[in-house]
């Protein structure tokens, strides 16, 4: 409150009324120290609020200015595109493709994240017990993070080729027929949601990992000398022990999930027909998958993406409270 | 209240850096357009990253720059990253001077108006073959020159041929073609494979059946075009091709002809080189349309282009530029350099087949070509292509009948282009 009364004052001094009555001699020096620091730390702001802006707050308002315009190249080149207000928004909801696209999105997402995180939790705790090449095994099973996404993806076409992929000559040594796992509408979703659940279980794996460092082990000391099994020391301890690591986890992975494009792309395109079509190969198709660009639709169903993750991090924030209050 | 003054304060500085930093990046791009003019540079993209810096390509593209008295800086990108950047150049007002366009891309950016005229450069195109000149044409304005075509026609593998019994100039139309792919599966190898892949490539591979039945891309659920569809989905049906094609890009569907375990793949004229060097023999046929005849494929390859530039004095250097390349040798050259661009004019053509009769198949089939954005579909064509390949995709993967899936892909088409 006092720096701003003193301030104003000054202001007010340096302003109109400053000229005729120069200002009192012993207000300077501090009213010239306040404001040097002010600017100083105005200074100091600067450069991350320029970053800020510039890589975060007009991207996004690009976005949000792209899909309440109707932007084709045209428009795009000279900068007139007509304002159409919700319309882009009307069309994408009423697109025969969105309900298919919000139902593969919410499987490839709600499926992924399952089994990522279940069987990133069983190999950390999995790994939690050192033994002889626990380090290098630990470390094999973070191959997936490490090959470029064009590359496992690639490998996974492939594998699932239906002609002659490594797993279909497998099951045929079972006696089981051709499953043509990435051009049938059934199978493909769940084909690609398979090769994203492989690519998503080193990120869970090592956060979980992390997390369990942090329990102490008195704690599992006193439970075995209570007579807890190791289930009931999972379920008793390292479960709810690890829960606000596992949120933010969970949070993350969905985040990354929902906008998945690569591993798709590479494998399926977003087909056949549409059957791997989700929100974010919708939106990545509208914009540069085809011979056309039609940024408006790309930029809606990016911001509704945007939307959904925001709600869940919202509900994240919520939870978080709540426990915090507890 | 101090809070808000200091947000007040910091938004202002924040702004205020923005705005120094656009003006400075603005004067940037301004400095570079003049010193361009001044010191006669000219600059020049093309979608061939695989042509470097001391290439055979990249010489010839300094020699025409020199004859023309300018100094020419060449860029490659690959094919769709090119068109989004010569958009993006172009809204920011620094377009290159010259763009090796994909013929597709060329309706859109001229109804865009980002192209200038061939009348406006100065160019005689009288010379150009009609069929391949349609995809740069626009309400009666050419808006570039092909610099070579490319089409596709059916690859063989001999020795598969062969021992099914098959010669494959007996195969004139689509119930020839099925029985000799029969034959083929009867003797234990694929009968043939193509691209049936959820993009582009997936429209442009079907175009030659769809055209061959006599459909048109007016009407995507036609009697024609269904009976084209089912074509193809019955072949996928009876085994006949593998199950693959349906996710197969072009260069997939080539790989797996060169294991040697098929007859027959849908290919393009950019894999002559390729297929001569097989390990087995390999000749090639023209795709047969429905009822007999030649069926027409839809042309590839890029067309020369100079986006509209503010200083218009820059349009004579272009203009020789563009003649550098267009002239009949400069037709074979380029011919040469990239040993599948077919010359797309009469005088090109003999030029070529005098120095490489073997070439033939390939000259015929690009005369009978046909573009894709002409029938004056132009900017419309995107948006019925991706409609059409989705088609072909839910119908060979089961997930609609032919006629389902057609009927489907023109209401679509109806619904978004009004």
């Amino acid at each position: 409150m006092t720096t701003l009364a003193e301030t104003k004052a000054g202001r007010g001094s340096t302003g109109g009324a400053g000229r005729d009555v120069p200002p009192a001699p012993p207000n300077k020096p501090r009213r010239r120290k306040s404001h040097g620091t002010q600017w100083t730390a105005i200074g100091f702001a600067v450069p991350l609020l320029a970053y800020l802006a510039m890589f975060y707050a007009y991207p996004l308002w690009r976005n949000i200015d792209l899909s309440i315009h109707d932007y084709n190249i045209r428009a795009f080149v000279q900068g007139d595109a007509d304002f159409v207000g919700w319309q882009n928004y009307v069309e994408i909801f009423s697109s025969s493709l969105f309900m298919q696209a919000l139902t593969n999105t919410a499987f490839f997402t709600i499926v992924s994240i399952a089994f990522q995180f279940s069987l990133g939790l069983a190999l950390a705790v999995f790994f939690r017990n050192y033994f002889p090449l626990s380090a290098p095994l630990r470390a094999l099973f973070l191959m997936p993070w490490l090959l470029p996404l064009i590359v496992s993806a690639s490998t996974w076409s492939w594998m699932l080729n239906s002609e002659n992929g490594i797993v279909n000559s497998f099951l045929s040594a079972f006696g089981i027929g051709q499953i043509n796992w990435l051009t049938s509408p059934e199978t493909a979703l769940l084909s690609v949601t398979l090769a994203n659940i492989w690519l998503g279980i080193p990120f869970n794996l090592v956060i979980l990992y992390s997390g369990l460092q942090n329990i102490p082990d008195e704690v599992y000391e006193a439970a075995s000398l209570d007579g807890a099994g190791p289930w009931r020391q999972f379920w008793s301890i390292t479960f709810p022990l690890l829960r606000p690591v596992s949120a933010i986890t969970l949070l993350l992975g969905l985040v990354y999930t929902l906008k998945v494009v690569d591993v798709i792309w590479v494998m399926t395109a977003g087909g056949p027909g549409s059957s791997t079509t989700t929100l974010a190969i919708w939106s990545y198709r509208e914009a540069f998958g085809t011979g056309q660009p039609d940024f408006s639709p790309a930029a809606t169903v990016g911001n509704i993406l945007i939307l959904i993750a925001l709600l869940f991090g919202v509900l994240h924030l919520q939870l978080q409270r709540r426990q915090e209050a507890r | 209240m101090k809070s808000t003054f200091r947000t007040a304060t910091t938004v202002t500085a924040a702004l205020a850096a923005i705005s120094l930093l656009a003006s400075c990046s603005g004067g940037d791009s301004d400095s570079e357009g003049s010193s361009d003019a001044a010191g006669g540079t000219y600059t020049w993209w093309d979608p061939y990253p695989q042509h470097e810096d001391g290439s055979d390509w990249a010489n010839r593209v300094q020699t025409c720059g020199e004859e023309a008295g300018v100094t020419l800086e060449r860029t490659a990108y690959d094919t769709t990253a090119l068109t989004n950047q010569t958009i993006l150049a172009a809204q920011e007002g620094n377009s290159p001077d010259v763009v090796l366009l994909d013929n597709p891309a060329v309706s859109t950016l001229s109804e865009s108006g980002l192209l200038s005229t061939v009348d406006e450069l100065g160019l005689d195109t009288s010379a150009v073959d009609p069929n391949l000149i349609g995809a740069g044409e626009l309400d009666g304005e050419t808006y570039g020159i092909p610099i070579g075509a490319n089409t596709l026609a059916l690859y063989y593998n001999e020795d598969v041929l062969e021992e099914a019994g098959v010669d494959p100039a007996t195969v004139t139309d689509w119930a020839s073609l099925t029985s000799a792919l029969e034959s083929i599966e009867a003797s234990g190898s694929g009968g043939m494979t193509f691209a049936g892949i959820g993009t582009e490539e997936g429209s442009f591979q079907f175009l030659p059946w769809f055209w061959g039945a006599g459909a048109d891309l007016s009407e995507l659920d036609s009697p024609e075009a269904v009976e084209a569809l089912e074509l193809w989905k019955g072949w996928v049906d009876d085994g006949l091709v593998p199950n693959t094609v349906i996710n197969n890009s072009q260069n997939t569907t080539w790989e797996e002809f060169l294991t040697g375990e098929f007859g027959f793949v849908e290919n393009g004229t950019w894999q002559v080189n390729s297929a001569a060097d097989a390990e087995f023999p390999t000749g090639v046929i023209e795709i047969p349309a429905q009822d007999g005849g030649v069926a027409p494929a839809p042309t590839g390859g890029e067309f020369i282009v100079a986006p509209i530039q503010e200083d218009v004095e820059r349009y004579d250097v272009t203009r020789q530029i563009v003649e550098c390349m267009t002239t009949p040798e400069g037709f074979v050259e380029t011919a040469n350099t990239f040993a599948y661009y077919i010359p797309p004019t009469a005088e090109g053509q003999d030029a070529l087949l005098e120095e490489n009769e073997d070439l033939e198949t390939w000259v015929s089939a690009v005369q009978e070509a046909k573009g894709r954005t002409s029938d004056n579909l132009g900017t419309d064509y995107p948006v019925i292509s991706e409609e059409l390949w989705t088609a072909v995709q839910n119908a060979l993967s089961g997930a609609a009948t032919p006629q389902e899936a057609l009927e489907e892909a023109q209401a679509n088409v109806e619904a978004e282009l009004g």
